[in-house]
């Protein structure tokens, strides 16, 4: 656990003055992810600089684990708080081995424990620990630094992880892995993260919370969903940008909306005629055909008309199925992509789950935005239409 | 064309080692070196030549490199500025005014000799060093102390080892500037393989001449190569292959 | 003082002397430049050709200038001109070649790939391009390398005294070997004045050469 009280950090003397932080307060709760955000000079760096005291506080008071940071020797505490930053931190003299067994060695662990933790974090970040263990970081791809780096953060299991726009350097598609590689680890270890970025995306993919800073004042702390449906203020929702719905979309998935029982559903095996029967009693224009409990495709009323044989023989197939965890999002770009209102949700072995319907999401995204229009006070309403 | 310029160039070589060869025959340098006379008292010079190169090259790298590391600690960095110009201007100085300069303050004779050397051979070493730890990106320095490394182990274990290879430039500079004002430091009566050469030249005996420019070429590209064979051993493997 | 006081006294000697001095060092770098000059602009179109060339610069100024002198003078004997100005002029233009290649092909290859496409696609010749762009945005880093061959050379012509090239070197050659310790001291610092001088003035002349635009978008970079 992380706490801020009052923390101010006033830059210059005497009339030279600049306020970077200005009266912040907030608590990083113990295991989870807190993403600072803001545009640059906004004191989110700072903030996280102060918890190590690479920078020195003006006023105010930050506690780790119950005790003032102040109190802690300084060498101590950098050592016991994990530090990743982009992958030009790596020392580019030490091997990958190296740089990882750095605080393990300020804390003078043995030769043994130390090779065997350091071949535990590089399987733990993806690497090989045969092939990467003795290279340099110049043999590496930019990614492959970055997982060093983190690795190195992790070296002496810290409790708390502070990460400076760790993954900030890296192309978009290997930062969505880095990402995903990450968020799965942290279930796993549960550290307690301090996370700078200024990446929107970055922020609602990684964070339990988020924290806005602007011009040096915390405007706005909670949780992604939260931020994402009531923001608090113009500039936050300025910075959270128009397509707001999207993004909250990027946070629900599959699972939040699904339609276990459609009424629709029709056997593979079934006659032409009493399908056709059958989806004009529930009055419904299409019928989504199973076989063996497994979705093969759709019909629609009208191709039945003219088919004598089975359902099967009528069948349209389906361009892709969901999973349970696919993202609301991209969901919704399948529909608009293959002009679908209607996908089936499959299991691990392709059985029939449920369907979700474009209906379905319109619903999902009004009501996450139910109580913004009574709380907030007049925001642009682009959003809306 | 490209071909043409190679064989050219082959030419070329091929041209001096021929011309070499028959001014070492015409000016009896080969009868020289094969004298028993003289063959000792040739040895004899260039283990003094390479005595006051050694001795004034190790109290300069001492000195270059500390005075170096002093002025990028952060209590004297407001001094490095000024410093680094005093530098430029003392190498400024011609060298064998450095040889006259010392002469005049401290006489002749060995003593002089590798002060001044000492003094022409720190400016380079100590600019380097100077350059190089402040070169190195200060995110690597940021990300050592975020770690909570102490500065002496950011010194040691960062900051050092990635200036390295400018360190060593300076190293190299200075020495071969040093090997060849060696060969100057006869006039202050220092010895040194210059004793040949200048009483080569006075004479006008081309064999004596020969037999000390020689060596001190070939001591010089000695030197050459034994800093890249330093820089082999000195410069992390890392750093030798981001660079490439 | 009495230093100054030998200066004063012999002050046509010494105005002599600086300008044999200056004379050396002007002519070897007339001639060097050119040679200079052409050869780094020929390998940086040459590529296969660079690293043999200025790797052989390199070794010749790791060669001491007074073995140089001791090497050159049993052959340059052969056609009598193994003393005086000549070895001494032949010698700087030799050792003036690192700085002036390396400096010339450093900033012919620093200027801007997207520059040079665009000037190509806007329809310019090699040597329009090389007139009007690579050259003139390589100029000040040429003069640079002119000025550190140029504060070498001065040192340089010092020691060619003793292979009875003149200049100020004389008086450290005189002073040494007549003990006149006056003497010595006004042959160091004079010769030594001499390349501070020269140094800034060419530090100078590097700003004036350098283009406006480019002292702006310096400015701004800062």
């Amino acid at each position: 656990m992380i706490t801020y009280e009052s923390v101010t950090k006033v830059y210059g003397k005497g009339l030279n003055t600049v306020t970077a932080l200005d009266n912040v307060s907030f608590t990083i709760p113990k295991g989870e992810v807190v993403v600072f955000l803001g545009p640059s000079g906004c004191g989110k760096t700072t903030t996280l600089r102060l918890t190590n005291r690479l920078e020195t506080l003006t006023r105010g008071v930050i506690t780790i684990e119950d005790q003032n940071i102040m109190d802690i020797d300084v060498v101590q505490l950098r050592q016991r708080l994990g530090y990743v930053i982009q992958a030009i931190g790596l020392f580019p003299n030490k091997t990958i081995a190296e740089n990882i067994a750095v605080v393990p060695k300020l804390l003078h662990w043995d030769e043994e424990r130390i090779s065997k933790r350091v071949d535990e974090l590089l399987e733990m970040t993806n690497l090989d620990p045969e092939l990467y263990r003795d290279r340099y970081p110049a043999e590496l791809s930019g990614g492959q630094q970055q997982r060093v780096g983190v690795a190195r953060g992790l070296a002496a299991d810290p409790n708390i992880l502070l990460m400076d726009e760790p993954f900030g350097a890296i192309d978009p598609i290997n930062r969505e892995e880095i990402q995903d590689e990450f968020l799965k680890l942290q279930t796993k270890l549960k550290k307690t993260v301090a996370f700078v970025s200024h990446d929107i995306h970055e922020a609602i993919k990684m964070g339990d919370r988020i924290a806005i800073f602007e011009k040096g004042r915390l405007v706005q702390y909670d949780t992604p969903e939260v931020i994402l449906t009531q923001p608090k203020n113009k500039f936050v929702s300025d910075f959270v940008g128009a397509d707001r719905a999207l993004k909250v979309l990027g946070l629900m998935r599959v699972s939040d909306i699904i339609n276990r029982t459609p009424k629709n559903i029709i056997q593979g095996g079934d006659r032409s005629a009493e399908a056709l029967h059958f989806l004009n009693t529930k009055d419904s224009r299409y019928g989504i055909v199973l076989e063996h409990n497994k979705p093969i495709g759709f019909v629609t009323q009208k191709s039945l008309k003219y088919e004598d044989g089975p359902v099967r023989d009528a069948v349209e197939p389906y361009p892709v199925f969901l999973r349970e965890k696919t993202p609301l999002r991209d969901v919704l770009s399948s529909m608009l992509m293959y002009s679908t209102p209607t996908f089936c949700v499959v299991d691990d072995d392709k059985n029939f789950a449920g369907t979700v319907t474009y209906n379905d999401i319109q619903k999902a995204v009004k009501a996450s935005y139910a109580d913004e229009t009574e709380n907030v006070e007049p925001v642009e309403t682009e959003v809306a239409s | 064309m490209k071909r043409l310029l190679t064989k050219l160039y082959r030419l070329v070589i091929a041209v001096i080692i021929l011309i070499a060869g028959v001014t070492f025959e015409r000016t009896g340098l080969i009868e020289l070196l094969s004298d028993p006379y003289e063959y000792p008292v040739i040895l004899e010079l260039l283990i003094q030549h390479v005595y006051i190169v050694g001795l004034s090259m190790l109290i300069a790298t001492i000195i270059g490199i500390t005075a170096g590391i002093v002025l990028t600690r952060a209590r004297f960095r407001k001094y490095a500025g000024i410093c680094m110009y005093i530098i430029g201007l003392g190498q400024t100085i011609p060298s064998l005014a450095v040889l006259a300069l010392a002469m005049s303050f401290l006489g002749i004779g060995f003593k002089p000799a590798v002060f001044a050397l000492t003094i022409y051979s720190i400016l380079p070493i100590a600019r380097n060093t100077l350059a190089g730890i402040t070169a190195v990106p200060p995110e690597l320095i940021d990300a050592g102390k975020g770690m909570g490394m102490t500065p002496m182990k950011i010194l040691l274990e960062v900051e050092i080892p990635n200036a390295m290879e400018v360190i060593l430039t300076g190293f190299r500079v200075a020495l071969i500037i040093n090997i060849g004002t060696a060969a100057l430091a006869y006039v202050i009566g220092a010895g040194g393989l210059g004793d040949l050469i200048f009483t080569g030249i006075s004479l006008m005996q081309t064999d004596k001449l020969l037999a000390g420019a020689i060596p001190v070429t070939l001591l010089a590209l000695f030197g050459d190569f034994l800093s890249e064979l330093l820089g082999l051993v000195l410069i992390s493997k890392g750093l030798r292959l981001s660079n490439r | 003082m009495s230093t100054l006081q030998f200066i004063m006294d012999n002050l046509n000697e010494v105005l002599y002397l600086s300008w044999e001095h200056i004379w050396i060092v002007g002519i070897a770098l007339l001639i060097a430049t050119p040679i200079g000059v052409v050869l780094g602009i020929v390998i940086t179109k040459h590529e296969q050709f660079a690293s043999r060339v200025l790797n052989g610069a390199n070794i010749l100024m790791t060669i001491p200038s007074l073995a140089l002198f001791g090497l050159m003078l049993p052959i340059l004997s052969m056609v009598d001109m193994g003393l005086g100005k000549v070895p001494a002029i032949i010698a700087l233009v030799l050792y003036s070649q690192l700085p002036i290649i390396r400096n010339t092909y450093t900033a012919i290859k620093n200027v801007p790939p997207a520059l040079v496409d665009a000037a190509r696609g806007m329809g310019m010749s090699k040597w329009k391009l090389l007139r009007e762009l690579e050259i003139p945005l390589a100029i000040p880093l040429i003069i640079a390398g002119l000025r550190t061959a140029a504060v070498m050379n001065i040192g340089v012509a010092a020691i060619a005294t003793y292979i009875g090239a003149g200049g100020l070197g004389v008086y450290i050659q005189q002073g040494i070997a007549r003990v006149y310790p006056e003497m010595i001291m006004s042959g160091a610092i004079l010769v030594s004045l001499l390349a501070i001088v020269v140094d800034g003035g060419m530090a100078l002349l590097e700003r004036v050469a350098t283009p406006e635009g480019i002292k702006v978008q310096r400015k701004l970079s800062r």
